[in-house]
């Protein structure tokens, strides 16, 4: 428990992307099975059980803790598990030795209901502060440590010098501890077979076009798809069961219910884009929005959000593994498995047919109208390579909308970044009086956020404006006089009821930082209205 | 006297409160006519230590021992104040039939507590304190009395510090460990900075320490009154250090520089702050802090409940802090408490 403890306090402390993965590298290669198994379950999908921590604590609490104390303690640490890891008693005879990861949940798995307030009193007995924190994490779910399933995955590959595309491909027919995942990693153990089940296989990925890549490219030698505006999905169904996978290997199915019964019974693994489409007509991403990271869907979220797959790859049909196969071959299986037997909620992203780049260009310049995120192109030739393999797919998105913005607050960045002001909030005019004569910040709402778009020199120039400009502070935030414009570029605007403004920015950037333009000829809230 | 809501019903305050009470200047003694620790300047003032929220500019007279007067005029300058009356631990004066007396509080070095005898009452008035041991001043002396008033910063059961050598043992592991950053610790001018120095040296760091400009005047201050701090070296603004001369060293600044333009100069900074602030994760989190050390020269909460206890007042006067928690803690053990509502004092401790 005392290694998994210090693991979790070390990656809650860490900034630094690299230095976590180090950490978790460190960890899984240093730690014995089956307790790194559980780590790495606690990191990622949890354990495979779950307590009622919610009703139990304030129980065992009531007896050991005054609860006009503890509302006090909870309400200033803002943390159940923290408060309690820090207000349990210390034991003044505690055995040297704590119990080990792999004890503690053995001791929880198999334990009676009934029995399990006193294990858990028992347990956090046995511990330390960092100890009982990291317990209470554990069984509470997601630890939340700054720790996404993803990274302690890329941690994985890269303490066992493995592909990441690989683990992905085996995850979903492991169970944790994952003592058949660590063997193969450790080299004395067989590839972890999926058997039965429908698994994830890592997704391949676009490149975004850039100027210098169409000279090296022949049209001829290419095809183009629209670029829909919805989530990239994996669907593999097997044996009378389907799995919905986002773009990272996450199973979204049960969010999705009508998905997954569109494909029970098929024998297949598909690529497509998950849209909410309603009388033919795809709905913007907000609605789609209303469907993502749910756990249960209600049947009215069914009936006003209904889900949709548009189709554009087939990598397995029945066992036949089709990812070698070119894309040009692996389109035309598709267009005739799904001609065969198309499943309900479903069609194939149509091909853009095009003579040259002139003409594609023009097609291009057409998707805003047409409410469509930009184009895809793919190489004919391009095996289904996991990953995002230069050379064989690219993504032109739609131009992006621009806008000039008024900084009206900056925020200290993180890690390397934590003594300059890189992270802007920017507004709009609230109307075209406040382009007269007088102009104070009142007169501004805020309209999104950046924090990229700028170069280095750009940063340091844009730190010095903050700190020689500052009006007001809380905290890391600092307030600026309302003069310096920034050309902000974005995707698009959308409906928000959490700004004051009312509307948010998609994909915000800072495009040119305009410090010749007086801020009162910054655009007004009205213009943006007419983006949405 | 301004009482909290929160004090037991059945409590009358006690009759010290009727010659020593808060007024918007501080804590009052109308017997003696001085005020302890004022936040205004003010003709008479007693000062428990020399931290800037208890010791400020411009009283006329100031009654502190050599240590903190020395620390005010460091700070302020000679002048500071009209007349400085030096008294060292277990010195007492008579003023106008009563007495006044100074012992160790345990905090910094020249902090006191104040005890106040007046009319066969003995309060004494703790100024910040702590129990746990601290190599760079006198330890926290017990003085038995009838009112206790107590500071109240970490008055939450969640505030538990770490043994202090403990912490410091654990920077120098970091330091060893990765010998191409700089660390970057955040310490409190007074007190903290120094005694995290004299715990760095006890546990066998021998390598130089870099100050921030801001911290060398008090930690010299230090080192005239016999602290031995080893081989300390000043940052010089506008010096002709390079980045690559900072790799494995320790830094110490004040809190507020670790965020600043200033730390830039540092090769991949890995900050420490110590504090016991720090035992919160978030607080630890919001200040990007990686290697947070517990360490603070405040009482955490077992500390406060056994002092108060060993006092053995009949009644508890909270200063500033957290005193919800405490006055209820205290009620339950059945010692009448009450919050006093006194201005001014820092909640950072420094
Ligand atoms: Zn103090
Ligand atoms: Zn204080």
């Amino acid at each position: 428990m005392q290694r998994f403890a210090s693991l979790l306090d070390n990656l809650a402390f860490t900034q630094s992307r690299n230095r976590k993965l180090a950490l978790l590298a460190d960890y899984f290669v240093s730690t014995l099975d089956p307790d790194r198994g559980w780590t790495l379950a606690a990191l990622t999908d949890g354990l495979p059980f779950s307590l009622p921590l919610r009703r139990i604590l304030p129980e065992l609490l009531s007896s050991t803790v005054d609860p006009e104390l503890y509302r006090l303690s909870r309400d200033y640490v803002g943390d159940t598990a923290e408060t309690v890891s820090l207000l349990w008693p210390e034991q003044a005879n505690k055995a040297a030795e704590q119990p080990t990861l792999s004890a503690v949940v053995a001791g929880f798995e198999t334990a009676a209901k009934d029995h399990i307030p006193q294990l858990l009193s028992n347990t956090l007995d046995r511990l330390d502060i960092s100890g009982r924190f990291a317990l209470l994490k554990l069984l509470g779910g997601a630890p939340r440590v700054g720790v996404s399933a993803r990274l302690a995955k890329t941690a994985l590959a890269q303490a066992f010098n493995q592909d990441i595309g690989q683990i992905e491909e085996v995850w979903h027919s492991v169970d944790p501890p994952y003592l058949d995942l660590f063997a193969w990693l450790n080299g004395t153990g067989a590839r972890p077979d999926p058997g039965g089940r429908p698994v994830f296989r890592p997704m391949m990925l676009a490149h975004p076009i850039e100027d210098s890549d169409w000279l090296q490219l022949d049209p001829s030698d290419l095809a183009a798809e629209w670029k829909w505006d919805g989530i990239r999905v994996q669907i593999a169904a097997i044996a009378g069961d389907m799995r919905l996978f986002s773009r990272t290997g996450d199973d979204i199915s049960r969010a999705f219910p009508e998905i997954a019964s569109a494909f029970i019974g098929r024998h297949c693994v598909l690529d497509g884009e998950l849209l909410i489409v309603r009388d033919g007509q795809i709905a913007p991403f907000n609605d789609l929005q209303q469907r993502l990271n749910r756990k249960t869907v209600s049947s009215r979220q069914l009936r006003d959000f209904p889900a949709h797959i548009r189709l554009y790859d087939l990598l397995f049909e029945g066992g036949e593994d089709l990812r070698e196969f070119p894309f040009q071959e692996r389109r035309k299986r598709l267009e005739a498995w799904h001609a065969k037997t198309p499943p309900p909620l479903t069609d194939i992203s149509e091909q853009v047919t095009f003579a040259d780049f002139d003409a594609l260009s023009q097609i291009w310049s057409g998707t805003r109208a047409g409410g469509i995120e930009g184009l895809m192109l793919k190489r004919k030739s391009s095996p289904y390579i996991a990953g995002r393999p230069k050379g064989h797919w690219w993504k032109w998105k739609r131009a992006p909308l621009t806008l000039d913005c008024v900084l009206m607050y900056a925020q200290r960045g993180s890690g390397k970044r934590s003594s300059y002001y890189s992270d802007y909030t920017f507004g709009v005019w609230i109307d075209n009086s406040s382009t007269a004569v007088e102009i104070s910040e009142a007169q501004l709402v805020p309209v999104g956020k950046a924090y990229s778009g700028f170069t280095d020199e750009e940063l340091l120039k844009l730190d010095r404006f903050v700190r020689n400009n500052t009006t007001d502070r809380f905290g890391p935030v600092r307030a600026v006089e309302p003069k310096l414009v920034l050309e902000v570029a974005f995707d698009a605007v959308q409906l928000s009821s959490r700004h004051k403004s009312g509307v948010a920015m998609r994909f915000p950037r800072i495009a040119r930082i305009r410090w010749d333009k007086p801020a009162n000829e910054a655009d007004t809230l009205a213009t943006v209205r007419t983006l949405l | 006297m301004q009482t909290s809501s929160r004090s037991p019903p059945f409590a009358k305050p006690h009759p010290a409160g009727r010659w020593l009470y808060p007024r918007p200047e501080g804590l009052f003694c109308e017997a003696g006519g001085f005020y302890i620790d004022p936040s205004k300047p003010v003709d008479k003032a007693v000062i428990t230590h020399g931290h800037a929220d208890h010791a400020r500019r411009g009283h006329g007279a100031v009654l502190a021992t050599p240590e903190t007067i020395a620390v005010m005029k460091i700070r302020y300058g000679e002048n500071c104040a009209g007349a400085f009356q030096p008294i060292h631990y277990g010195e007492t004066v008579s003023l106008n039939g009563l007495s006044i007396g100074f012992v160790p509080a345990g905090h910094i070095l020249g902090s006191a507590q104040i005890i106040v005898e007046h009319a066969g009452t003995r309060v004494v008035i703790s100024g910040d304190y702590k129990r746990a041991a601290d190599p760079t001043c006198e330890p926290f002396e017990l003085v038995p009395c009838d009112v206790f008033v107590t500071e109240a910063t970490f008055a939450l059961p969640v505030f538990r510090h770490e043994p202090a050598d403990k912490e410091a043992c654990r920077l120098i592991k970091a330091i060893r460990q990765q010998p191409d950053r700089t660390h970057l610790l955040g310490v409190y001018g007074l007190g903290k900075c120094q005694r995290m120095i004299a715990l760095l040296r006890r546990s066998g760091f021998d390598q130089t320490i870099h100050l921030h400009g801001a911290l060398v005047q008090l930690t010299e201050f230090y080192q005239h009154s016999g602290f031995d701090m080893g081989s300390l070296r000043t940052i010089e603004t506008g010096g002709t250090d390079r980045r690559q001369d900072y790799a494995g060293e320790l830094v110490m600044c004040p809190p507020s520089a670790i965020a600043d333009r200033w730390s830039r100069r540092f090769p991949d900074p890995a900050t420490a702050f110590s504090s016991g602030w720090m035992r919160i994760r978030g607080r630890a989190r919001q200040r990007g802090v990686e290697l947070p050390l517990i360490v603070s020269d405040h009482a955490d909460w077992p500390e406060l409940i056994t002092t108060i206890e060993e006092t053995g007042a009949e009644e508890v006067w909270v200063t500033h802090g957290r005193e919800d928690a405490l006055v209820h803690q205290l009620g339950l053990m059945g010692i009448s408490a009450r919050a006093l509502a006194l201005v001014g004092f820092d909640d950072e401790g420094d």
